[in-house]
């Protein structure tokens, strides 16, 4: 293999972890616009709650999930935190998007920005602004395949990097699995497909937005702590940029489409750790505006998506 | 020609400012300071209330236009301020035209942005818009001879009372007499039901991209004002949080009740200052004093409670409470 040709695989593997990351967060996107058609712009800051939820249980409980890291800890703290954003997800529905759900969708946009700045400056306060360092749950190691013999450029695979591969696959194939073969996820589904004849055919909608808002925030929670993993400097304000990468990577899927945000996803990552890699790292987000303007211009219903017609 | 009651108040308006402007001298410079950034906000809330209030279009990025102003206004005098001489009025001139190219600079990015906004709404062009904040200041940001991130610095201080408030009384003037107008009208109607208003016959991209142009025609000026008074500006000043503040002033004030716009422009300019006092309060818990340090919290917090309890905001009289 030629250096360039390791320096590129090299590149597209960065890409691509840190696609899967951008999926996570992009299917939760996804799935509450499908039902809700709103957007809601405190999803990335749920990832950074996801991300501090993991710290804090290593912290205060040293005796559990502390020491030397084992598998076992690192699967304890991956669920825990899960289960944290799930339930933060629900709360946040309930108290703040739920008594505007008839309003107009303004209204519920205003409210998302003042979630999303709230949890944003709140955890400031709470957590203080500077970054923290994620505690070690799991080995990381390097393994390195050598350009040539004796060469001195590697293509270097990190087992955080393997981690994430692996833990996406399998929390995609849950996602999969819960939207098509479970009665919750028909519920989903019909409701996503018509919320008035959902409601006629006896779904309660408030139990079903609450367990979409649970799944979303759930696997954005995930993708906080396979961040950690890899860059374990974490701050408040982590989700914001995170948030609006996933946000583009939803709608270049398609908004409303789970394998779209999957892609979506990954693309963005891709697209991120090209321009970085070959053009220059201070236009890593404007160039991922760039794509989003020139999607909607395009293709508003993004790459999987279809089209609708708006009815009068 | 017939001089109306509008006319004659923006006339008084500007002698007074005139005046005004004299006794800054001698202020205190702390006060001086809130001041001009009262002015300067009440352009941002106002220009902003057309786009976000009159006609109904959720703009997220209007420190992006205030940035284009800034910084083309700033390059203009630094680069060609010479050429009309150094005398007042000279100089003076040359702030004038600084400001109005950098206004211009800024209409024409609020063209940019209007285009795609006929074809989104509500959430989308939030997003559109925020997106192209982050692209102008990554712009600006690898932009060698604007400083990059260094930021730019060395600009000649000519803004005072006298120029802030006047552009602010202008800003008003034409919004109102605009939106007043029957040709206005537009902006409303495109506002409370766009299929109706084309059914009727509106032109409603035209009112939009009008919409985002002028908006941005007022936000660059404004940018204008803050180079010349700060003689130093940075990208980082112009980001998304610069535009929420701005957003926050329109929705509390009310979405489209230029009145409101001013009193909260006004409000939350001052409300920053008062809370740096608060948290100096002796013996007040230490808690409650790191929360009066950080206003984005209470900003935030306002805007949940708001859309959940008054979402026409303090003075609105935008139908966003109505039930669908």
């Amino acid at each position: 293999m030629s250096e360039q040709l390791v320096e590129f695989l090299q590149q597209i593997l960065n890409g691509l972890s840190q696609g899967a990351i951008y999926a996570l967060i992009a299917l939760g996107y996804t799935m509450v616009f499908g039902i809700l058609r709103f957007i809601n712009f405190a999803h990335g800051d749920i990832y950074m709650l996801g991300a501090f939820a993991g710290y804090y249980l290593v912290e205060k409980m040293p005796r559990l999930l502390g020491g030397d890291p084992t598998l076992a800890k690192a699967a304890a703290v991956l669920f825990l935190a899960m289960g944290i954003c799930a339930g933060l997800g629900i709360l946040i529905e309930r108290l703040c998007y739920r008594p505007l759900r008839s309003r107009p969708k303004l209204t519920i946009l205003i409210t998302a920005i003042g979630v999303s700045l709230f949890l944003e400056n709140g955890g400031q306060y709470l957590f203080g602004a500077d970054p923290k360092s994620f505690p070690e749950i799991i080995v990381d190691q390097a393994f390195e395949i050598p350009a040539s013999w004796g060469a001195l450029s590697s293509l270097t695979i990190l087992h955080s990097q393997v981690l994430v591969f692996g833990v996406t696959a399998v929390l995609l194939f849950v996602l999969r699995f819960i939207v098509l073969h479970t009665r919750m996820g028909m519920a989903m589904r019909a409701l996503s497909f018509n919320p008035t004849a959902a409601t006629l055919m006896g779904i309660n909608t408030d139990v079903v937005i609450a367990f979409t808002f649970g799944l979303g925030s759930a696997l954005a929670g995930a993708a906080g702590i396979l961040t950690s993993i890899q860059q374990p400097s974490i701050d408040p304000l982590m989700g914001i940029n995170a948030g609006l990468k996933a946000f583009v990577a939803a709608v270049l899927g398609g908004i409303g489409n789970l394998p779209g945000a999957a892609l979506g996803g990954i693309l963005i990552g891709l697209l991120e750790a090209l321009t970085v890699g070959y053009i220059n790292p201070t236009y890593r987000d404007p160039i991922v505006f760039a794509v989003l303007i020139l999607i909607l211009l395009v293709k508003p219903s993004g790459l999987l998506g279809k089209s609708t017609a708006e009815k009068v | 020609m017939r001089i109306d009651r509008g006319q004659i108040i923006l006339l008084a308006a500007l002698v007074v400012f005139g005046i005004a402007s004299t006794f800054g001298g001698s202020m205190n410079p702390y006060y001086y300071d809130i001041l001009i950034g009262i002015g300067i906000n009440v352009i941002l809330a106002v220009s902003l209330n057309l786009v976000n209030g009159y006609t109904g279009q959720f703009s997220l990025g209007h420190a992006g236009f205030m940035a284009v102003g800034a910084y083309s206004s700033a390059w203009i005098t630094i680069a060609f301020g010479y050429v009309l001489g150094t005398s007042f009025f000279a100089t003076r001139t040359s702030f004038v035209l600084s400001l109005v190219l950098g206004g211009l600079a800024a209409a024409l990015a609020g063209l940019a942005v209007g285009i795609p906004s006929l074809r989104l709404r509500g959430d989308y062009l939030a997003i559109v818009t925020l997106g192209f904040n982050e692209i102008i200041k990554g712009v600006i940001q690898n932009a060698e001879p604007l400083g990059a991130q260094r930021g730019l610095g060395g600009i000649p201080l000519y803004s005072n009372i006298f120029w802030t408030f006047a552009v602010a009384a202008i800003t008003i003037y034409v919004i109102v007499s605009l939106v007043n107008s029957t040709y206005g009208r537009g902006f409303l109607a495109v506002r409370d039901d766009e299929i109706a208003a084309e059914a009727m016959g509106i032109n409603t991209t035209k009112y939009k991209v009008l919409a985002f142009t002028l908006g941005a025609f007022f936000a660059g000026i404004a940018g204008g004002l803050y180079a010349h008074f700060k003689q130093f500006i940075h990208p980082e000043g112009f980001g998304f949080l610069r535009s929420v503040d701005i957003v926050v002033m329109v929705i509390l004030g009310g979405m489209g009740s230029t009145v409101g716009v001013c009193v909260a422009a006004v409000l939350l300019t001052i409300l920053p200052e008062l809370l740096r006092y608060v948290s100096d309060i002796p013996g007040l818990p230490a808690w409650m004093g790191q929360i009066a340090d950080n206003r984005m919290i209470l900003y935030s917090l306002l805007l949940i409670i708001l859309m959940i309890t008054r979402p026409q905001g303090l003075f609105g009289t935008a139908r966003l409470g109505r039930k669908k």
